[in-house]
């Protein structure tokens, strides 16, 4: 309450400096406007953003794709070999689709087909994990900001001290295989057998990141009008049958944002990954973005322009995801529009 | 526009700032597997004290820095002055050739002359750095749980085959989880590839297919992998060329034997204490010989610095005798200064299994065979050790058979030369 006085003297005390800064910048922007049309406005006022823009996506982006027509170790694009489309060819020419082996850069195609594998079930395990969680959260619980607070929590971490902490408790004489022990139970190597070490990698990321789309979830359930499941209430419906016939119907436009997002979150996975098996055991957990790292930079020889070849076909892939998204949102705003 | 200009260049100079040296500053990237970085550190001090129109920073950083970053730092024109380095030869173009900068460059070649060529383009007679320290790679053994376990340690001339099989005894005597391990690492497998005959290196110096040396011994390796008598965990834990060491469970008691080499001597000597005793082996042999595969780390110049004198003097400095010999004596690492050598070292350790370590891997270097001692100096050796780690590993994790990993090493080698020659 006391603050409103405050506040209505600070604004009239701000109304001069405003006026005079509005009656100086009045004149060039009319003639602007006037020179330009309104269109040109809004280019004028989008140029800053655009730039930025330009210069720090667009440009890389022309620059990585004329690497990804280069060959040899150079660093510099002056330096290196024109080599037209072979860098792509290397990538994509198999004797046997069907056989990786067969392909000439095999290890891009197990990193495509991990990547693929694990998109799949991640994702899927996300959405899942993610609508349980927001189900809950949404209920009248005790202490629920706090349960809000500790599923979010993850999503604050870096993915390096999420692959570190999940190492200490996945490797040889981690804390899970000490309590395994404590049971009678045999260990488990659940970082170097090629199954679980997989599995490990998409539980690992669903923990990771699960609060955020729990979160999105969360929003769109507080959405839903309450009249609809008191009606239903009224009408003896069962919680099933009002989950699948008022919630979910209404959470669409969410779910569908949720799923692309984690699409495009799951094709880049890396870093917690990385730090969690190191790509291994062999080539299991290795996806595309370590393999063009590796290739990249990691590697005592490096490959920047296969690598660059790999990263715009990565980009292709994400570049259909983002359209996805594009068109979920517009029809989740539709959605919205029409309620 | 100046005043953009100016900005632009206040960034450049703050960006560039933490990696380059200002003038009369000398930037040194060290790693360290021990204790040499306070060593190098005291050391530096000393000369800045000598010197003190002479700043020299030493950035400790980690061992994937020099193998990861520090190349595409030199790539790019930039870097630090002095760098220690393993990669020697594959880099060697980026390194400054000494020769004018140093008080005495015959100094240098009567003393540091048999490695010079590890570390200087071929055709080159260039001084570009000295060897900090030289390596050989070799085997420890648990000497207390192999007494526990009733087991005699197999003697000098006992094949792979007989310390895998002594080891996997204590192992199941004493209920430990692995036999023994071998570093991930295309060099630590070298050594013993070359003991069942293996030649990395075509008569044109080109690197050659896969011989069946070396596919003696992969194959044994694949099978001691599979039947656990090999730590299950080290060469499957990363993809790519990743390095990984086996020697925390060396340290914790979890093998009997340990292949690595005689940089890890300081290491084990700190960290096991008196918690057990442990004995260097030398390499077990192969069908060929008991070979171990010699290397080391350098301490190079960085042609790209812009205080080349800074940097001679500094470098003349850490190569004098009395330096390298206290540096090697605190370090507990092989010298490669000639008179270092002939003058004696009083390795400053009261571990007793210290010295009788280093005195068997001076030993085991008279036993390293040619082809071994020839891979320091080719430079296709990483495209090899490369290839060798990376598809080795997918065979231990059942993504392919031996007979396709062959073919695999053979055509990434065959590409990554194709690649770096263009």
């Amino acid at each position: 309450m006391a603050a409103q006085p405050i506040l209505k003297k600070a604004g009239t005390a701000l109304a001069a400096p405003v006026a005079w800064l509005a009656a100086l910048i009045d004149p060039p922007l009319r003639g602007l406007q006037k020179a330009t049309g309104l269109n040109g406005m809004a280019a004028f006022f989008l140029a800053p953003n655009m730039a930025i823009f330009g210069i720090f996506v667009l440009f890389p982006l022309v620059i990585n794709f004329a690497y990804s027509m280069t060959g040899g170790s150079a660093l510099f694009l002056e330096q290196r070999t024109y080599v037209g489309t072979e860098q792509y060819e290397r990538l994509l020419t198999c004797g046997n689709y069907l056989d990786k082996q067969s392909c000439t850069e095999d290890l891009f195609w197990n990193a495509a087909g991990n990547t693929a594998v694990f998109v799949l079930f991640q994702v899927a395990l996300m959405t899942v994990f993610a609508m349980i969680t927001a189900l809950i959260l949404n209920r009248e619980l005790r202490g629920r900001g706090f349960w809000r607070a500790v599923f979010f929590f993850p999503v604050l971490l870096s993915p390096v001290v999420v692959g570190l902490i999940w190492r200490w408790i996945l490797q040889r004489q981690g804390l899970l295989n000490y309590l395994l022990h404590q049971v009678g139970m045999e260990p488990v190597l659940w970082l170097t057998d090629r199954f679980w070490a997989f599995a490990a990698a998409i539980m690992v990321s669903v923990w990771a990141h699960m609060g955020f789309y729990a979160l999105i979830l969360l929003a769109g359930l507080q959405a839903i009008p309450k009249d609809l499941y008191e009606a239903a209430e009224m009408d003896g419906t069962r919680p099933a049958r009002v989950f699948w016939r008022i919630t979910l119907p209404l959470l669409m436009p969410n779910l569908i944002v949720v799923v692309v997002l984690a699409l495009i979150r799951a094709v880049q996975i890396f870093d917690e990954v990385y730090v969690l098996t190191g790509g291994g055991p062999g080539t299991s957990t290795m996806f595309l973005t370590q393999y063009i790292y590796e290739i990249g930079f990691a590697q005592l020889i490096r490959n920047p322009g296969l690598a660059a070849a790999a990263s715009i076909l990565m980009g292709a892939v994400l570049v259909v995801l983002t359209l996805l998204q594009l068109a979920a949102s517009r029809r989740s705003q539709n959605a919205g529009g029409g309620k | 526009m100046r005043r953009v200009k100016s900005a632009l260049l206040a960034l450049t100079v703050g960006l560039t700032a933490s990696a380059q040296a200002l003038a009369g500053d000398v930037r040194v990237m060290w790693y360290s597997d021990g204790v040499e970085g306070e060593v190098i550190q005291d050391l530096l001090n000393r000369f800045m004290e000598e010197n003190p129109d002479i700043n020299v920073i030493l950035d400790n950083v980690a061992y994937s820095v020099i193998q990861e970053q520090l190349p595409i730092q030199l790539e790019a024109g930039q870097g630090p002055d002095i760098a220690r380095v393993t990669n020697l030869k594959a880099l060697a173009d980026h390194w400054l050739d000494l020769t004018p900068h140093l008080e005495n460059a015959d100094y240098w070649r009567e003393n540091f002359g048999a490695e010079a060529d590890w570390m200087r383009p071929d055709g080159s007679d260039a001084i570009t750095g000295f060897m900090t320290q030289l390596t050989l790679t070799g085997g420890f053994a648990n000497k207390t749980l192999f007494e526990q376990a009733g087991v005699e340690l197999p003697g000098e001339k006992a094949t792979w085959d007989d310390w895998v099989a002594a080891a996997a005894k204590v192992a199941e005597s004493q209920q430990l989880p692995m036999a023994f391990a071998i570093d991930r690492s295309g060099h630590r497998i070298s050594g013993p590839a070359i003991s069942y005959g293996a030649n990395y290196i075509a008569k044109d110096g080109a690197p050659a297919p896969l011989d069946d040396g070396a596919k003696a011994f992969i194959e044994r390796f694949v099978k001691w992998n599979a039947d656990g008598s090999h730590s299950k965990e080290v060469w499957v834990s990363a993809a790519g060329s990743t390095y990984r060491a086996a020697a925390d469970d060396f340290i914790n008691a979890q093998m009997a034997f340990y292949y690595s080499g005689s940089w890890q001597v300081a290491n084990l000597s700190t960290k096991i204490g008196d918690a057990f005793d442990w004995v260097a082996t030398g390499s077990p042999c192969g069908a060929d010989s008991c070979s171990g595969l010699p290397g080391g780390a350098a301490l190079v110049g960085i042609k790209y610095t812009k205080n080349p004198e800074e940097v001679g003097k500094v470098m003349d400095f850490l190569a004098r005798q009395d330096i390298v010999k206290e540096f090697s004596e605190r370090t507990l690492f092989l010298p490669a200064h000639k008179g270092v050598i002939a003058g004696g070292l009083d390795f400053q350790s009261e571990d007793p299994n210290v010295k009788e370590a280093l005195n068997v891997f001076v030993k085991a270097s008279g036993a390293v065979a040619p082809n071994a001692a020839a891979l320091p100096a080719w430079k296709w050796a990483t495209a090899y050790y490369n290839a060798l780690v990376t598809r080795i590993s997918q065979v231990i994790a059942g993504e392919m058979s031996l007979d396709e990993a062959y073919a695999s090493i053979d055509r990434d080698v065959a590409d990554a030369v194709a690649e770096a020659s263009r």
